[in-house]
């Protein structure tokens, strides 16, 4: 039985629009076997709630979930067959108290050994009164002359907390492991109970550069739990923030990768564009980041008064811009040289770990959710797919690039076109479950929640495009020089907070 | 060619918009908390090491936007530093996570005296939305002694250059006040 027919062989349980279906214990165990016999249906996350596992897989163009029962607390690990599925395993464990059968790495994820209790989120939290933190294990490396560099949580930049632990031999890195979850604020225990417009504000703040992303892919899953119909115009306007969100992530990151390749004329360029855009986003929406403005049921406040017209201004300033700043980035060598051929990540491993975004598009993998699932206003005029073969610093950069214009003509097209009427419906309060995928800046942004009679959260789970990037990122870094991490890990820009959760 | 541009940006109008003012009310706050001996030994000039405690990274987009060409950040003598050793404010964002409770300690630790703490943004100022989390101890507050707060989530750059200027002309006006940095929380 294909792992397709196996997982739709389960009783479906009414999840819409994509349907979950429930497996025994023993037909999920027959699940990694299958799933290595069908490497192209992609895992897109793996979570749990109190006993229960579950599993988002990408079937074509449609979502396919998969759950069953963990019985006595375990349930047999997809890792052996999905690479992506080792950090959601050790998430799972850190975070429901559940153990994977047969697992990969078993080793802690989330929690450091510094909350009160075990198992926050199972049915039965193991307080854990004055324990010692567990000192972090990382994979060992041999050789001669093998030596190891710490660097965090606290780097030296501008950026999230992580730790970075490098083996290097000479100047060359041997090996690369992220230990990641410092930033672990129990997002998902606090929208548990909820209402969805209460909890909107938790996807929101999931990755701060990816609100928009986060909050439609949440809100859309809360409306199809519901059955409830979107405005036209609200539909409209969160296209036009997601483009612009886009838009200042890729002029930021863009310019962000050239200042570490000590070259800072694109960043200083960039930076200005892109605060022109921030202030366009704050003159229309009320707010520089969108933060907070696509809510369950639609979009509030409405576009302001001449913010079309600021938004566009804006947009022409990046537009007029572009070609020269395509020109100096292409034309000097000093540029060239740090980033062609630099941080090449394997399009091989991109398809294994299902890498969305300019990471997997980068690297020859032709998903994007806005094309593939063709999700409203997406599906009547998609944008082109960006698509890069290269691998490196380079092809990412050039995927951004690609996309920048798109965006800038999708985000004319929108505000061009913008159905009148009302911007947010009530939401009734009633039962259901619902998942949604939304292309965010760094790629498919995956929402789930499952709703109680009252309307309440009772399961949730948000999925950034970054728990696939960031094992992606220890691959493509191996065998570069330590000097050229900054570079290649801007070129792929993780989020830690998206993942930490 | 970039000559050109550049030749041509340096006859241009600058592109950095005018300094605000600092707001009085938070210059005459602050001026209660900080010591001449501050102002002697660092002049109008202060090293800012900012350390996310578990911010969802809004509040670093806005902090990285404070050293673009609009706000120029280094003009009014603030600049960020690679290492606390190297600093004299530690700029917090985030609630203060659980998980990040020995590295912001550390952090502190690290930066030599006079240091102030300044905890930024709605989050770092009482744990925001994620207060009461399980893995959260609550603002910045709570783990660091914190002399200055800038809500907002996250602060436009608007707001923080407002803040941070607010601590340096305090440290400028501060005058015959004895006594080290107090350091009590909010």
């Amino acid at each position: 039985m294909t792992a397709t027919a196996l997982i739709r062989a389960g009783l479906p349980q009414g999840a819409r629009p994509h349907e979950r279906h429930l497996l025994t214990a023993e037909e999920w165990s027959r699940l990694p076997a299958a799933l290595a016999a069908a490497p192209d249906l992609a895992l897109l996350a793996l979570w749990a709630e109190p006993g229960m596992v579950h599993a988002a897989f990408l079937d074509g163009a449609a979502v396919l979930l998969a759950s069953a029962p963990a019985e006595g607390g375990r349930y047999a690990a997809l890792s052996p067959a999905r690479p992506g599925a080792i950090r959601f395993e050790r998430m799972i464990r850190d975070l429901w108290g559940l153990g994977a059968e047969g697992a990969v790495d078993l080793r802690p994820w989330l929690d450091h050994g510094r909350w009160p209790m075990a198992g926050p989120l199972s049915a039965n939290p193991l307080p854990t009164p004055g324990a010692e933190p567990p000192q972090p294990e990382f994979l060992p490396v041999e050789g001669e002359g093998v030596h190891q560099i710490p660097v965090g949580p606290i780097h030296a930049g501008v950026i999230e907390p992580g730790h970075f632990r490098f083996h290097v031999q000479g100047e060359v890195v041997v090996r690369l492991e992220a230990r990641l979850g410092y930033t672990h604020k129990g997002t998902l225990s606090l929208m548990l109970g909820k209402s969805p417009r209460a909890a909107a504000a938790f996807p929101a703040r999931l990755s701060g550069d990816s609100t928009v992303a986060h909050a439609w892919a949440f809100a859309a899953a809360a409306e199809a739990a519901l059955g409830v119909e979107v405005p036209l115009r609200a539909v409209a306007l969160r296209a036009a923030m997601a483009e612009l969100e886009r838009i200042h992530n890729h002029l930021n990151d863009w310019g962000f990768v050239c200042n570490d390749a000590a070259f800072a004329f694109p960043h200083a360029r960039c930076g200005f564009l892109r605060e022109g855009v921030l202030r366009a986003c704050q003159a229309a929406f009320g707010h520089r980041l969108m933060m907070d403005r696509v809510l369950p049921g639609g979009v509030a406040p409405d576009i302001a008064p001449g913010g079309a017209e600021a938004i566009l201004a804006a947009l022409a300033d990046v537009d007029t811009e572009l070609p020269a700043l395509v020109r100096i980035y292409e034309s000097h060598a000093s540029l060239q040289d740090r980033v062609v051929g630099t941080g090449f990540l394997d399009p091989a491993h991109a398809h294994a770990f299902a890498a969305g975004g300019y990471v997997g598009r980068g690297s020859g993998r032709g998903f994007d959710a806005r094309i593939a699932l063709g999700y409203a206003p997406y599906g009547l005029d998609p944008p082109l797919l960006a698509l890069e073969q290269g691998g490196d610093v380079d092809a990412r950069v050039r995927v951004r690039i690609a996309e920048l214009r798109s965006s800038v003509a999708l985000v004319r097209r929108l505000l061009a076109t913008l159905p009148e009427g009302e911007t947010l419906v009530p939401l009734p309060a009633a039962a259901g479950e619902g998942t949604a995928l939304v292309e965010g800046f760094r790629g498919d942004c995956l929402a789930w929640l499952r709703l109680d009679g009252g309307g309440l959260i009772r399961g949730a789970f948000l999925r950034d495009p970054s728990w696939l990037h960031w094992p992606l990122l220890e691959a493509a870094v191996e065998g570069n020089i330590v000097a050229d991490f900054p570079l290649i890990n801007k070129s792929f820009n993780g989020s830690y907070s998206g993942v930490d959760l | 060619m970039l000559w050109p541009r550049l030749a041509r940006a340096l006859l241009a109008r600058p592109l950095t918009d005018p300094a605000p003012g600092a707001p009085g009310a938070t210059v005459a706050a602050l001026a209660e908390r900080l010591a001449t001996s501050a102002r002697a030994r660092l002049g109008r000039s202060l090293a800012i090491r900012e350390v996310d405690s578990g911010s969802c990274n809004g509040c670093e987009l806005e902090v990285n936007a404070l050293q673009n060409v609009a706000y120029d950040l280094e003009r009014f003598g603030l600049r960020f530093v690679a290492s606390p050793r190297h600093a004299d404010v530690l700029l917090v964002t985030g609630p203060a996570c659980r998980n990040m409770r020995e590295a912001m300690e550390r952090a502190l630790a690290c930066t030599p005296e006079p240091r102030w703490v300044v905890a930024a943004g709605d989050c770092a100022v009482d744990g925001g939305v994620f207060k009461g989390s399980y893995a959260v101890e609550g603002g910045v507050g709570a783990v660091l002694p914190v002399d200055l707060l800038i809500p907002g989530c996250p602060p436009s750059p608007a707001q923080l250059l407002e803040g941070l200027l607010a601590l340096l002309e305090t440290e400028a006006q501060t005058e015959n006040r004895a006594g080290r940095i107090a350091p009590a929380g909010p």
